[in-house]
């Protein structure tokens, strides 16, 4: 028997807002974080705009020593998981601490680290890399360090799904609370790569708007004139939690978390399926898993990135998926807002959908102002809108062919 | 001009985040001042570049104290 998940906890670091409340409140009033690039001198890129965080101060969570040997995108998960367990109530000790664990995914670790020390060995030579060099960089770190810096000594892993990342990490969480191995999963995605080497490389695909005349409407989800994605950095992290734990201490629950689902489209590096199978796969699976009917679907949270293939594939999956309830159904991408978080997306989209729920509130789609005759489905456009939702279920795709879908629902006490 | 010790102190201190007063000769680099072995190779590279010379593995291995470095600091510069 399977044991019912909850969510009691939120944390975020985003580019609307250093925290959960603000984050909400922005991400409804479609407030955009979007801007020009401030972190490098991007005047030779065709792309020169970005949706950074502001204002972070990681001495609100590590001390000055860990902030010289932390890359950011650690610093952010540290951050949101601090938030998070905050926000459940929970904090951990001897007790209870071989029965929490983290899984926090990130899709490419510390870029900014790797190319700072990339410039040292060519400069100084060998001798003068830094040995915080590796442990600096690689992708586990960010759950590696939650645990450290929390105590939380259970299950300890990450997903490396490119922008899939958080989206499965969550999922994986979910089955381990399920399967009892944890009570509690500290789990979402992190990311921070806004650095040259990755501007140079997304722009090289062709993957990024070039919109610098205007940073707010660059990224335009399911628009006509969409013509990339923007990118974006932060954290998005949940604690999942057994339903009978969260009930024996009174927790306040957000929402039941009720599936998991991923697929391989199978087909290219980089590009989605045409034809919407993986994709469309990815979400029958996660409701199915969620043992729900597919009219059941109230809301769900694209992937919408904003690139011209993604939001097409995305809405013929969709279609494909749910069939006349494509119609009836509501779907709407914050990316218009915070931009592509890539490995922390799914992190903050799964708090977007939890809120969603607990609120009975549905986020915009802002920058949706020439509709896309391909793109024909109920995107919430430009205005936020209150709605009677009872379920959710959040997409993220990666590079690779990685889609990864998970399921949420209003928590009822039966 | 600074005196060998003040000028490890001021790097310990801003490589190890503590104050300059604790950085005593006396002071073991592990385990008063919280350095773990990474943070030891990180701190050899600062040395290095601060005094201009060379700190070897072996040399390297024997520093457990702030008086070791400024003892090793002033022979390497007597023998120059």
């Amino acid at each position: 028997m399977k044991r019912r998940v909850v969510v009691t906890g939120l944390g975020a670091l985003t580019p609307i807002g250093n925290e959960v409340v603000t984050f909400w409140n922005n991400l409804i009033a479609g407030k955009s974080g979007l801007g020009y690039i401030t972190r490098f001198d991007a005047t030779d890129y065709s792309t020169r705009i970005a949706a950074e965080v502001k204002d972070f101060d990681p001495l609100l969570y590590i001390d000055k020593k860990e902030v010289r040997r932390t890359d950011l995108f650690v610093q952010y998960a540290i951050a949101a998981a601090k938030m998070a367990l905050q926000d459940a109530g929970i904090q951990i000790d001897d007790q209870n601490a071989e029965r929490i664990g983290v899984y926090i995914g990130s899709g490419i670790g510390g870029l900014p680290t790797l190319e700072s020390q990339h410039t040292v060995l060519m400069e100084k030579g060998p001798k003068r890399v830094s040995p915080f060099f590796i442990p600096m960089m690689i992708g586990n770190m960010a759950s590696g360090l939650v645990s450290i810096h929390t105590g939380a000594k259970g299950p300890n892993s990450s997903s490396v799904t490119a922008c899939a990342s958080g989206t499965n990490s969550i999922g994986e969480a979910f089955r381990l609370i399920q399967h009892g191995d944890a009570d509690v999963m500290v789990c979402g995605g992190t990311e921070s790569t806004i650095t040259p080497m990755a501007f140079a490389g997304f722009s090289s695909m062709g993957a990024l708007s070039r919109n610098n005349d205007d940073p707010q409407r660059a990224s335009r989800p399911f628009d006509k004139e969409r013509d990339g994605f923007v990118m974006g950095e932060g954290s998005g992290v949940i604690i999942l939690e057994s339903l009978e734990r969260a009930k024996a201490r009174g927790a306040r629950i957000y929402a039941e978390m009720i599936g998991y689902g991923m697929s391989a489209d199978a087909f290219h590096l980089t590009s989605p399926a045409p034809d919407g199978n993986g994709a469309a796969r990815s979400m029958l699976a996660a409701v199915s898993n969620a043992g729900l009917e597919l009219t059941e679907v109230d809301y769900i949270n694209a992937h919408g990135t904003s690139t011209p293939l993604n939001d097409l594939y995305e809405t013929i999956a969709i279609k494909r998926a749910f069939g006349d309830h494509a119609y009836q159904l509501s779907v709407s991408s914050i990316k218009s807002m915070i931009g592509h978080l890539l490995g922390a997306a799914g992190g903050i989209e799964a708090i977007t959908s939890v809120l969603a729920l607990y609120h009975q509130i549905l986020p915009p789609t802002t920058n949706l102002e020439h509709p896309d005759p391909e793109c024909d489905l109920d995107y919430v456009p430009n205005e936020m809108r209150k709605a009677s939702v009872r379920t959710a279920i959040s997409n993220s795709f990666g590079f690779g062919g990685h889609n990864a879908t998970i399921a949420f629902k209003v928590y009822e006490d039966v | 001009m600074a005196t060998t010790l003040e000028r490890v102190q001021k790097i310990i201190s801003e490589k190890l985040d503590v104050a300059i007063e604790e950085v005593t000769l006396e002071a073991s680099i592990r385990e008063d001042l919280d350095a773990d072995s990474l943070d030891v190779v990180d701190l050899i590279m600062d040395l290095e570049d601060e005094f201009g010379l060379s700190i070897n593995e072996e040399a390297a291995e024997k520093i457990a104290i702030v008086q070791d470095i400024v003892s090793f600091v002033d022979a390497q510069k007597a023998n120059t």
